[in-house]
């Protein structure tokens, strides 16, 4: 496998680095980058941290090639090679106070590291509370889908960065399990990756369960429809690569007024099916967190599209009698 | 009647399902089976995710009916943990 970190990678411009993604020979890993500077956003250290945990699982080979960029001291800040036991050919960086701007690369097994690392998020990004409100929803429940639905032996690999000047964070959830059309094949029997991607960020569509509308005591299939929710109200990206297909939320015009969508296919969005194949899958949002997202009247409104949503979704599903 | 105080059991982010089934299932479930109405006391709790909600309380009116929420009172929930609240009951009763 070889991947390359070019000189920017960002949501609106990720898709250049996927389709340069090359996946032939599962047994080696070589990381190449820019040489002059690398501007990535987190979810790229993750994809690159969580492709390197399962190469290190089973004992397959990683080349690294010493990064000459002026900006590679970020790579070593958010914890990319201490996580890869590799060695960063760097001399000995001094650690900036990572207070206020980066919550470093995470990997997250189980409850209680998702109980302690959201304690821990926090405090590290020094925003008033009601800020840090949708970044801790948005963690929880990305990384709670994979540690229910991913069967990923690395669990999740998180990090996240705020950008003061821009007042957003960038979020980044990846694994390496196996993948959207896998956890839905059992119920929804989706043709191809994409279709699952979609069913996914449909509400009321779950991987748990036969009935129709999706509701079990533990799963209402609400999770990635609330964020990308959050992400559409904000006016951001908002990311899911998972096997050969992508979808991609596009920022909603500021001139154009923000209505929900039950259908993902309805919103402004962009998307890939003949990609790289991930196993696992990859998730990615930016959001600002100016006063233009208030949760109470997000949630209002997710209450009514999701109502509706599920409806159709119910609908659609209904059997005809046949009359012959 | 009951009253059970969520921040004991979340913290102030209460987002943990697997938390959520152990209240309904021995706290809750129990007391409703007793004829016992059940306070859900969120107070100090400051945020909540629809995942926890629905591990506490959807199996519940799946499986005693919407008449359960007869008996069953939130209190101290502020906006954010109302409408999510919300959100839960009203899918919870949309699917029968």
């Amino acid at each position: 496998m070889k991947i390359h970190l070019s000189n920017s990678i960002w949501i609106g411009n990720i898709d250049p680095f996927i389709r340069s993604f090359d996946t032939s020979n599962g047994k080696v890993l070589e990381i190449t980058s820019h040489k002059k500077w690398i501007s990535a956003h987190p979810v790229v250290l993750c994809m690159i941290s969580a492709l390197g945990l399962f190469m290190r699982e089973h004992n397959f080979k990683i080349s690294f090639e010493k990064m000459e960029a002026t900006s590679k001291h970020y790579f070593y800040r958010m914890g990319l090679f201490d996580l890869l036991k590799i060695d960063s050919q760097m001399k000995k960086v001094i650690p900036h106070e990572s207070a206020g701007r980066f919550i470093p690369i995470q990997q997250i097994r189980n409850s209680e590291d998702l109980g302690n690392f959201i304690k821990d998020m926090v405090p590290l990004l020094h925003l008033e509370s009601e800020k840090t409100e949708p970044i801790k929803y948005i963690m929880s429940e990305l990384i709670r889908n994979v540690l229910e639905h991913a069967i990923a032996p690395n669990g999740a690999i998180v990090c996240a960065q705020y950008y003061k000047k821009s007042n957003t964070i960038r979020i980044g959830v990846v694994d390496t399990g196996v993948g959207i059309k896998n956890t839905l094949q059992k119920y929804y029997h989706p043709k191809d990756d994409f279709e699952a991607i979609i069913l996914a960020l449909t509400p009321g569509v779950t991987g748990t369960t036969t009935k129709i509308g999706g509701v079990t005591e533990m799963n209402a299939g609400a999770g990635l429809f609330f964020i990308k929710s959050l992400a559409k109200t904000s006016r951001d990206f908002f990311m899911i690569y998972s096997g050969k297909a992508m979808y991609k939320l596009l920022k909603n015009p500021k001139n154009k007024q923000i209505k929900l969508m039950a259908d993902p296919l309805k919103d402004h969005y962009s998307s890939g099916d003949k990609l790289p194949f991930w196993k696992g899958t990859v998730v990615a949002i930016d959001l600002c967190l100016n006063d233009n997202i208030d949760f109470k009247e997000l949630l209002t409104a997710i209450k009514k599209v999701y109502g509706e949503g599920k409806k159709n979704l119910i609908k659609e599903r209904y059997k005809k009698p046949r009359f012959i | 009647m009951r009253e059970i105080k969520i921040y004991k059991f979340t913290g102030s982010f209460a987002e943990n399902k697997d938390v959520a089934r152990k209240i309904r299932v021995e706290i809750i479930l129990p007391a409703l089976d007793k004829k016992d109405k059940v306070i859900l006391n969120f107070k100090d709790v400051e945020s909540a995710t629809q995942s926890f909600i629905h591990a506490l309380i959807s199996d519940i009116i799946h499986k005693k009916g919407a008449e359960s929420l007869n008996n069953i009172y939130f209190r101290n929930c502020n906006e954010v943990i109302k409408k999510i609240i919300e959100i839960v009951t009203d899918y919870m009763q949309d699917s029968f």
